[in-house]
Formats: structure tokens, C-alpha cells, sequence
């Protein structure tokens, strides 16, 4: 009998970790950067950097202050654009799509790309209103389907229990870590196929930040994530792939366990264990 | 030893004169101020209050001006400061808004907001004089040249004593206008342009509804302003005397303002009492009674506006803790 049990679990585990292997196993290439580099005047803040983001994964920046990782997250829904004295150089693809070619409008990509803030940046309106914004701005007037819509999207931010009966207040009167995930929502809302996290817990304590992580796990079945994290262990909970920055360069990038367990460059290694960052 | 010196320099209660007397020159220098603004208010409130009465409000100026309203003064004044709003309030926004959100840091721009800031220290008379020889004989006149009316527009009217007015208070909205965008947070510029939102839709949704307050104090400053001037409109269209006001009726049958008319202003006829008028002393009643309610419409103007600028904080204060 209990030898049966144990066999069970061991046939759990064995499941599991095969679950986990074909998440591992190189799904079809989303997001790709080739040899973006990115200057701000003469300053050079990306070089040629080169990363591939499989679809329905969660791609780690790591690196320290200044290597260049939100930078490099920026250029994806071209939040970049509006600084002056910029200059990108190279090709980010979506879809096999250069976002940078000229017919390409930014404002739509950034339909598709969406992004969360390091700091949470609710509107000074209710959470009704702040969740409806994105679909608003595309013609949805009809209060019925945005209803829905702010439903679907607060559910999907694990957020919809805690706000469903206030749904007319201020969302500045949400703790942060609340008005992170309304972020979210908000960004969920409009339905975009990438999400950018720029240091989404950066500003939370450790139970928002841990609600928070366990949202990105969830999210990653629908949605291809894109995080900056300063938080080596949060890097290794959330992420399939890791791609660690220093000085502007791509160093290297691999499946996280590998960068966690065995990275292939010492300065990565040095990195990650803590010896310089 | 040399502590115990120091001990009692510490506990030695000296009255240090320079310091009590700059304190005492700062207070009075703020008292001052103060003081003559009670002042000025007592003074117009004893020799004003007299002189109103509901003839002096709703009845125009006989017998050469010496006794009699001053309707057509009141009428005219609030009528050329709303035309003078509504010129300088878009206008004013709009550079506002593209000083702020367009136009970033360049040279040009620099310039710009020099001559914006410039324009804030010109006297009023020079826009005067501007506002007759640009508007009236430039604008004016070659309106009248290319519709071929005659001389309509080409001489002083409300239109154009309104415009020169404008002109006078739109630095004043610019530069509140653009501090008002100034204090929205970037970050959330930022979010509603990363769900999509184009840059003009940003403004529309996000930047304006939180710089409603602040744009809206711009225009009770100018308000204030516009009301009292009396230089701009002196050759641009306020009247000494005008036995009728400056009102037409639309298709002959709507009335309305008409703005191609000359007006009375009660600024300029404090300024026509105290200084042409037949007697000047005789006058002083109703000198005191115009500037009362001069002094009333501006009060009365401040604070409708106020109560706006009370009501769009509190709708903003419910959505902002």
C-alpha cells in the first residue's frame, strides 16, 4: 500500500517534470531582436543585442542598474521612440514582423504589446473607468460588453473579489499592490499577445509581490511575458528564459534552470551568486 | 573651566535685536499690503454705497453725464471680457498645450517662451496701440478692403477692443495653462500611450481632465485682468458716451450683442468721470458707485470661476487618495 503511494507520487513527479519539459521545449519564436543597438546621443545604452522570446513564456532582463535590460524592454513597444536624441539601430521582429519599418504604427503595436510600470500608475479615475480605458480608446461604447470586458479583465488580474463591489471608487484608494494588478488589468483589457513588466514589484511589499509572481505563472497560458527584474530569485520563480545584461551587452541568454544552475559566462555566474551587481 | 564658560553663554537669555527686528520688518512689510487693500475697499464700500441704487444699475448716463445709470457701462464691460474669454481661453490652451506636450526643448521653443514671458511685462498701453494699429487698421480695414462693407470693421468696436484685451491676458493663461499640464505625472502619459492611446488621445483623457483646475485659475486671473484694463480698449472701441447699447437683433429678431459696435466700459468711465467730465467734483458720487461695482463684477466673476476650479478639485479629489 504504501509502496503504491509512493510509486504515485513518483509518477506525479515524473509527470510534472515532463509537463515541465515541453514548456521548456523551444515553442514557436515570437519576439526577436537582431543585433539591436540603441543609442541615446553618443551614449551607447544596447549593443547588438540579439534574444528570442518564445511564445506563451516568461522572458527574465536581468543585470544590474544602467546594463541596458529596460532600455532594451522599451524598444519592444517602441515607448522609446519619444526621447529625444535616440537612435535604434537593428530589427525587433514580431511575428517575423519588423515593428520599426515604416509602415508600421506604433500606437497599434502597442495594442498588441502591452506594458506594466515599475511604479503603479493607476488614472486618477475609478476602476471601472481605468480598466475600461484601452477598450474605450478603441470605440467600445456600449456599457454592457464593457462591463464584461472589466470583469474578464479583473478576474484574469486576480483582482476582481477584492474590487467587484467598489468598482465605482478611485482606484487611488487601492493598496499598490492592488493597484499593480489593476495595471495589469488594464493592460489585459485590451487584449494585447506580449506583456511588458518593467519592474512590476519593485514597489510592493513581499505578499504583493509573491500575488503578483503567481499572476505572471497564470497569465503565461495566455500570454507571451517580457519581465525586468532586479530580484535574482523572482527571475528564477516566474521565468522560462533568462537573458542577463552588463554594460549594454547581451551576455548571455538560456533557459532560466540553466542560467541559474549552470551558467556558461563567468561574469553571469559572478552575477547571479552575488559577487558584483 | 572653559565649559562651564560656555554652559552659561548657553543658558544666558539675551534678546538679539537684529533678529527681532528683521522679524518685526518682515511682518510689516506683509501687513501693508494687506492694509491698503482694506484700505481701498473701505474707502470705495462708505463713498459707493450712496451712489447705488437701482437707476444707477439698470439706467444710462443724462444730463451730460452727471446724473443718471450706468447700465450700458456694466453691459458693456461683461460683454467684451466674455468675448475677450472666449478669444484668449482656446487659444491660450492650445499653446499651452503644445508648449507642454509638442514642442519639447529646442531653440525655437526657447524663444517662444521668452516672448510668451516678455509679453506678460508689456504696459497695457502699448497693447493698445498695438490693438489699433494691427487689428483696426491692419485686420480691420482689409476685411472692409476684401468684402468691401465700407468702413464696418476698419474702426473701433467691441470685436477689436476685445481681441487687444485678449491678447493682454494670454500669457497669463499660457503660462498657468502650462504649469497646470506640467504637474499631471509623466508616468501617466506614459500608461495611456502603452494601452494605445495616441498622444492627442493622452491629452484629451488623461492630461486634461487632471489640469482642468489649474487652466481654469489661469482664466480667473485673466478674467480679473481683462476687467479692469482700461488702456487696451481706450482707442480700440470703448465710447465716452454712447446713448445706446451696443446690441442688435439678429435677422431682426434675436437680439444680441454686436460686436462691431462701439461700448461704454466702466473702467474707461471712471476714467471719463475723473478726468472730462464736466464738474469732476459733482461726479465724485458716481465715480465711487462705478468703482464699486467694478470692483463687485470682478469679485463676482472671481468667484463663479472659483467655485468651478472647487467643484473640478473635488470631482478630482474623489478619484486621487
Amino acid at each position: 500500500m504504501r509502496e503504491q503511494t509512493a510509486a504515485l507520487s513518483e509518477v506525479k513527479i515524473q509527470s510534472k517534470i515532463s509537463e515541465q519539459e515541453t514548456l521548456l521545449n523551444p515553442t514557436s519564436v515570437l519576439v526577436e531582436t537582431k543585433d539591436l543597438s540603441v543609442h541615446y546621443g553618443t551614449n551607447l545604452a544596447l549593443d547588438q543585442v540579439n534574444i528570442q522570446v518564445r511564445e506563451k513564456t516568461v522572458m527574465a532582463l536581468i543585470g544590474p542598474s544602467g546594463c541596458g535590460k529596460s532600455t532594451c524592454l522599451r524598444t519592444l513597444n517602441r515607448m522609446n521612440d519619444m526621447i529625444p536624441g535616440i537612435k535604434i539601430s537593428g530589427r525587433v521582429e514580431i511575428h517575423g514582423l519588423d515593428i520599426y519599418a515604416p509602415n508600421v504604427n506604433a500606437v497599434n503595436l502597442r495594442r498588441v504589446v502591452g506594458m506594466v510600470f515599475q511604479k503603479q500608475n493607476p488614472f486618477p479615475k475609478s476602476i471601472f473607468d481605468n480598466v475600461a480605458y484601452g477598450p474605450r480608446l478603441n470605440g467600445l461604447k456600449n456599457r454592457q460588453q464593457l462591463a464584461e470586458i472589466v470583469e474578464v479583465s479583473l478576474t484574469r488580474a486576480a483582482l476582481w473579489d477584492e474590487v467587484k463591489d467598489r468598482l465605482d471608487k478611485s482606484a487611488m484608494a487601492l493598496s499598490g499592490g492592488q493597484q499593480q494588478r489593476l495595471c495589469i488589468a488594464r493592460c489585459l483589457a485590451v487584449n494585447p499577445e506580449i506583456i511588458l513588466m518593467d519592474e512590476p514589484c519593485s514597489a510592493l511589499d513581499p505578499i504583493a509581490t509573491a500575488k503578483i509572481e503567481e499572476l505572471i505563472y497564470q497569465l503565461k497560458k495566455d500570454f507571451t511575458i517580457i519581465i525586468v527584474t532586479h530580484n535574482m530569485q523572482q527571475a528564477a520563480r516566474v521565468s522560462d528564459d533568462t537573458a542577463f545584461f552588463y554594460m549594454g551587452k547581451l551576455i548571455e541568454v538560456d533557459e532560466t534552470r540553466k542560467i541559474f544552475m549552470s551558467p556558461s559566462n563567468k561574469q553571469t555566474e559572478e552575477y547571479i551568486t552575488g559577487r558584483f551587481g | 573651566m572653559n565649559t562651564v564658560l560656555q554652559f552659561n553663554s548657553m543658558t544666558e537669555k539675551k534678546i538679539n535685536w537684529s533678529e527681532t527686528l528683521l522679524t518685526g520688518l518682515t511682518l510689516f512689510f506683509t501687513v501693508v499690503p494687506f492694509l491698503t487693500v482694506i484700505l481701498i475697499l473701505i474707502q470705495v464700500l462708505v463713498q459707493g454705497l450712496p451712489a447705488i441704487s437701482w437707476t444707477f444699475l439698470s439706467a444710462a448716463p443724462r444730463d451730460g453725464m452727471m446724473h443718471g445709470g450706468i447700465f450700458p457701462c456694466i453691459f458693456g464691460t461683461v460683454f467684451v471680457t466674455l468675448i475677450m474669454i472666449v478669444m484668449a481661453l482656446p487659444m491660450g490652451i492650445g499653446a499651452g498645450i503644445y508648449l507642454v506636450e509638442y514642442a519639447g526643448q529646442g531653440p525655437i521653443v526657447r524663444v517662444i517662451r521668452a516672448a510668451v514671458n516678455n509679453l506678460a511685462g508689456v504696459p497695457s498701453i502699448v497693447f493698445g496701440l498695438f490693438g489699433v494699429g494691427f487689428f483696426i487698421l491692419f485686420v480691420g480695414r482689409s476685411i472692409d478692403t476684401v468684402l468691401k462693407t465700407g468702413l464696418l470693421f476698419g474702426q473701433p468696436c467691441m470685436l477689436w477692443a476685445a481681441a487687444t484685451l485678449a491678447v493682454l491676458v494670454l500669457p497669463i493663461i499660457i503660462v498657468s495653462t502650462e504649469e497646470a499640464l506640467n504637474a499631471v505625472p509623466q508616468s501617466h502619459r506614459q500608461a495611456s500611450l502603452a494601452l494605445g492611446a495616441t498622444k492627442w488621445e493622452t491629452i484629451l483623457n488623461v492630461v486634461l481632465p487632471q489640469a482642468r483646475g489649474g487652466i481654469l485659475t489661469g482664466a480667473i486671473l485673466s478674467i480679473s485682468r481683462g476687467v479692469g484694463e482700461t488702456a487696451p480698449i481706450l482707442f480700440t472701441g470703448a465710447a465716452y458716451f454712447l446713448p445706446h447699447l451696443p446690441a442688435a437683433d439678429l435677422f431682426g429678431v434675436i437680439p444680441m450683442v454686436n460686436p462691431a459696435s462701439q461700448f461704454m466700459s466702466l473702467s474707461y468711465h471712471i476714467f471719463v468721470m475723473a478726468t472730462q467730465s464736466i464738474d469732476p467734483v459733482k461726479t465724485l458720487p458716481i465715480q465711487y458707485g462705478t468703482t464699486l461695482v467694478l470692483i463687485a463684477l470682478t469679485f463676482l466673476m472671481n468667484f463663479t470661476a472659483i467655485g468651478f476650479r472647487i467643484h473640478f478639485r473635488r470631482q478630482q479629489e474623489k478619484f486621487s487618495h
